[in-house]
């Protein structure tokens, strides 16, 4: 048992990285990664989302919108399967309103460092994708929170490295009409193809 | 007549959105392995930020400023799913290559960006030609991606054999690199430094 949720976490994290394998939440990846530190608080608020929202998800799916999930609630021959993709947004934009909230009242310190980030979030697609793969692989609840922490973890890996690897381009000699989104895009297809690597592993 | 042509015009190349204002690159990474697939991703894009703005210029005064985020996602989503159910509908072969980045289309940055941009303050004639605008030059960079990812990685062309691959006794040997994801990144990369030495006053300023 155990080795099937580590081998679900290695995946998430390496070999079916979510921005490097499947190109999921480019637009902030490029945007927010000029810098270490907002990279790494980035970083660490879409780890939390993900944790939180893939399991939610799954609920919703498993108890509410799949074929005969009504069962309990004596109606079981609906399928809202249909209603997913608005559910799940929905979904993501409360919960991501919601943390912040929380994060206000309780943990301000945190709320201060990621403060920024959070709304910048619902509209991040790794969070939707992760989700989306989440329904499509079946997953189980106990394989989902496994799965939103590992994803949420490469993509934050992705987003440090790749902001790590800016931060050191500053003193380089780009030609001048690649400078800025060209080098970006050709330095995360290096990184890509450092992550293929990965691929090759049998879990 | 003068303002609509130049709306839809002007993001196709001089306000390109994956190129230049580097928006909605998700997508566009992802699906352009194939010819066939990018194109009906291109069309599914169009037709929702088309109507998408089309409907919130229309609303656009009834929607309060504090939850305006919530109406625009709603109004896309539900114009995603219709996409999604034509498409497993009609082309379920289709729809399931394109998996996950059909359901995408909701958190493309395109679509949201016209939305607040656009779409809330302009008349819906103009978000419309400005929606289809805006999914033109989409698909223009989506669909080079896809020209040179097919053709350098099979050989072919929306299916079609164009360059002779050694199998069939031809001289072409598939560079299977193209259809791997780094080729992606690699490709969009090289067309927006092609795109920047073509029009050098879209070139970034210095970091």
């Amino acid at each position: 048992m155990i080795e099937h949720y580590l081998s679900i976490i290695l995946k998430a994290v390496f070999v079916e990285n979510l921005a490097l394998a499947f190109f999921l939440g480019m637009c902030t990846f490029i945007a927010v990664s000029k810098k270490l530190e907002t990279a790494i608080g980035l970083g660490f608020a879409v780890i939390a989302v993900m944790t939180i929202t893939i399991p939610v998800n799954n609920l919703i799916f498993n108890h509410v919108l799949k074929e005969g999930a009504l069962l309990w609630a004596g109606i079981p021959s609906v399928d809202l399967t249909f209603l997913g993709l608005i559910i799940y947004i929905s979904v993501i934009a409360a919960l991501v309103q919601i943390l912040e909230m929380a994060l206000d009242r309780y943990v301000p310190v945190l709320y201060t460092s990621l403060g920024i980030f959070l709304p910048l979030i619902t509209v991040n697609c790794a969070i939707l994708g992760g989700s989306l793969f989440m329904v499509e692989r079946d997953y189980d609840f106990v394989e989902s929170v496994i799965y939103g922490f590992g994803a949420g973890a490469g993509w934050a890996l992705a987003i440090i490295a790749l902001a790590g690897i800016r931060e050191k381009m500053q003193y380089s000699n780009v030609p001048k009409g690649l400078r800025g989104a060209g080098i970006i895009f050709i330095v995360s297809g290096l990184m890509a193809m450092a992550f293929m690597l990965f691929s090759g592993i049998q879990l | 007549m003068g303002i609509y042509k130049k709306t839809l015009l002007a993001p196709v190349f001089q306000e390109n959105p994956i190129g230049v204002q580097i928006l909605g690159i998700c997508s566009a990474l992802a699906v352009t392995t194939k010819l066939e697939t990018a194109f009906v991703m291109c069309v599914a894009v169009i037709f929702v930020t088309a109507f998408s703005s089309l409907t919130i210029s229309l609303i656009r005064s009834q929607i309060p400023g504090s939850i305006r985020i919530i109406v625009e996602m709603a109004v896309i989503a539900s114009l995603v799913i219709i996409v999604d159910e034509f498409l497993q509908a009609f082309a379920y072969g289709l729809s399931k290559q394109l998996s996950v980045f059909v359901g995408l289309i909701i958190t493309n940055c395109i679509v949201l960006g016209r939305a607040e941009a656009v779409a809330l303050k302009k008349p819906p004639g103009i978000s419309f030609v400005d929606g289809i605008g805006n999914g033109l030059g989409y698909s223009v960079m989506l669909l080079s991606v896809a020209f040179f990812r097919e053709l350098l990685g099979t050989g072919r062309l929306f299916g079609y054999p164009v360059l002779l691959t050694q199998v069939v006794g031809g001289w072409y040997s598939p560079n299977g690199f193209f259809l791997l994801a780094p080729s992606g990144f690699i490709i969009v990369g090289l067309l927006i430094w092609a795109l920047r030495t073509w029009k050098p006053e879209l070139r970034e300023e210095e970091e």
